[in-house]
């Protein structure tokens, strides 16, 4: 803001007088729906975590094992040469404790989430997903090594929720 | 320079930043645009084009809202077009004003950009995760704050930073914010406070993260010419850069970002600047957390990997050091209505290079100053630099 300038725009509302309708508001929740198909390369990764395995891709040029599989490699933009399975451990390149739920409310029980860099695909091809059987979240480390904790094969409809969440090797 | 046409920023204007404020979308980009114009002397007939920043339409709740607030930018029968790179969208705004009348194409371009977060109700965090993979990240539940925290405390890890270290910036930047007469959260903090606020997402607490903001700002562009017979002191955008990496962010090592070092290199780069912490007198850095200034400026290499929080804690940073950084406040302080947060960073270089920036002004007669933003997955680059 410059010196020269001496009004100053806008006028601030309390949110207390929004709430309880002190203020002309409109109101509209959108009812929109959405069915996405998963694509060429995710639906061979959809496929492969019904049967329980983390299907990635490989590109020979870049020599890249690549999760979550991609139809082309974005480095060489090209097609990948084929589809692998990686391993269902890994180690934590980064992890997070979150009380905080998707609409910004509190959680008593936090989620863990992590970073995990798979066994058999690239350095760094990691993976976001949950951490579970922790009792005390400060015994996680950076570099821990974790395991995938499947849902019965019965349970298992083909999303990432496949796998219920990671949990430490040791 | 290479048959481009010299661009020069002439006039700037903003709102007030609050949680809430009454006026509609539309209305603030009015307000911010009739600012500018006035500072710089012009009215609406003399603004040949139009560049509207503003991010995920998820926020005001109304689909192409370029068009929809296309009256309030002044765009009206003008040639007129909207850009959008998730946080990255205020900075890269005045680039793309900048290629209007660079390429000759224009010789005036009014710069606008506006945010309405409140309107998204009672918290526009949930807009925010449609932003996400539907197939291979929602079902998790992913927020933005999950990978804001996993870039923080991979950043830390791999630098052996504590959250100390990251505190001084949200103390400085709201402290900052005291002398701004827009700001939202200007406040005497101590590190203590921030690192006694609620953990909102380990490592993220309360104060390391900036508000959501109802805000306008708003820059009128001209070429040298033009410029030159309007004002005797304008600013020069002597740089603009932007660089994008891949979606998929769990590819990345976080603790870098490459993506705002390939945007700098290519500002630097047509600015001459071949050493930035000792070329640039002044810096306004995206700061929507505290740990995203020290991150940005390593990748606008104005601090060596891991060393910007030693050059926080120095004081280097503040507004009477070698190198200040967010002198207006950043986000954290003025507030962070996203587009209009960008676009405030680079009127507030205006205002420092013009030294009218009053309470804030840093000292010393800076001649270059940058200004950065940062936006989409942690993927989204964008910087201008200027010189009076």
């Amino acid at each position: 803001m410059s010196e020269k300038i001496k009004h100053f725009p806008g006028e601030s509302l309390k949110g207390r007088d929004i709430r309880e309708g002190r203020v002309p508001t409109i109101k509209h929740r959108p009812n929109v729906k959405y069915l996405w198909s998963a694509g060429v390369a995710m639906s061979r990764f959809l496929e492969g975590l019904k049967k329980g395995k983390i299907v990635g891709s490989s590109c020979k040029k870049c020599q890249r094992i690549m999760v979550p599989p991609r139809a082309f490699c974005e480095e060489c933009f090209r097609p990948v040469d084929g589809y692998t399975n990686v391993k269902d451990t890994g180690t934590i390149n980064t992890y997070s404790v979150s009380y905080v739920a998707g609409d910004a409310s509190r959680i008593k029980e936090p989620i863990l989430v992590a970073v995990i860099d798979l066994d058999g695909a690239s350095k760094g091809m990691g993976i976001l997903h949950l951490l579970g059987e922790i009792d005390d979240w400060k015994t996680i480390k950076f570099g821990m090594k974790v395991k995938a904790v499947w849902k019965l094969p019965e349970e298992r409809t083909g999303t990432i929720t496949d796998i219920k969440y990671f949990k430490p090797m040791e | 320079m290479f048959g481009k046409k010299r661009v020069a920023v002439i006039g700037a204007g903003m709102t007030l930043f609050r949680r809430n404020l009454k006026e509609t979308g539309k209305e603030l980009a009015w307000e911010a645009s009739n600012m500018a114009l006035d500072q710089a002397g012009l009215e609406l007939k003399d603004i040949e084009s139009v560049v509207m920043g503003t991010a995920p339409d998820a926020f005001d709740g109304v689909h192409m809202k370029g068009e929809y607030l296309a009256d309030g930018a002044g765009a009206w029968r003008k040639p007129y077009s909207r850009v959008f790179v998730g946080g990255g969208t205020g900075v890269f705004a005045i680039d793309a004003g900048w290629w209007h009348i660079a390429s000759g194409q224009f010789d005036t371009c009014m710069v606008v950009a506006e945010e309405k977060m409140s309107s998204c109700y009672p918290h526009p965090a949930y807009a925010f995760t449609t932003i996400f993979d539907p197939i291979y990240s929602r079902p998790l539940g992913v927020t933005l704050i999950w990978i804001f925290a996993l870039e923080m405390h991979r950043y830390m890890h791999v630098h052996g930073i504590k959250k100390e270290d990251i505190a001084r910036v949200s103390v400085k930047n709201k402290r900052n914010a005291l002398d701004h007469p827009c700001a939202q959260l200007g406040a005497n903090i101590t590190i203590e406070d921030v690192l006694n606020s609620e953990v909102m997402c380990w490592p993220v607490q309360r104060l390391d993260i900036s508000p959501t903001s109802d805000g306008g700002a708003a820059l009128i562009l001209a070429s040298e010419d033009v410029a030159k017979k309007i004002t005797d002191n304008p600013v020069w955008i002597d740089g603009v850069g932007w660089c994008i990496d891949t979606t998929f962010w769990t590819n990345r090592d976080l603790y870098y970002p490459k993506y705002v070092q390939g945007a700098a290199q290519m500002a630097y780069k047509m600015a001459g600047i071949k050493n930035p912490p000792k070329e640039i007198d002044v810096a306004e850095v995206y700061d929507p957390f505290d740990y995203k200034e020290l991150h940005h400026m390593e990748g606008l290499m104005l601090a060596r990997k891991g060393q910007a929080p030693k050059l926080t804690a120095e004081g280097v940073t503040q507004r009477d050091g070698d190198l200040p950084i967010n002198p207006s406040g950043g986000l954290l302080g003025v507030g962070n209505p996203i587009a209009a947060a960008g676009l405030m960073k680079c009127c507030e270089i205006f205002w420092q290079l013009r030294g009218e920036a009053g309470k804030r002004q840093v000292k010393g007669d800076p001649r270059t100053g940058l200004a950065q933003a940062w936006g989409d997955l942690m993927q989204y680059g964008s910087v201008v630099v200027m010189r009076s």
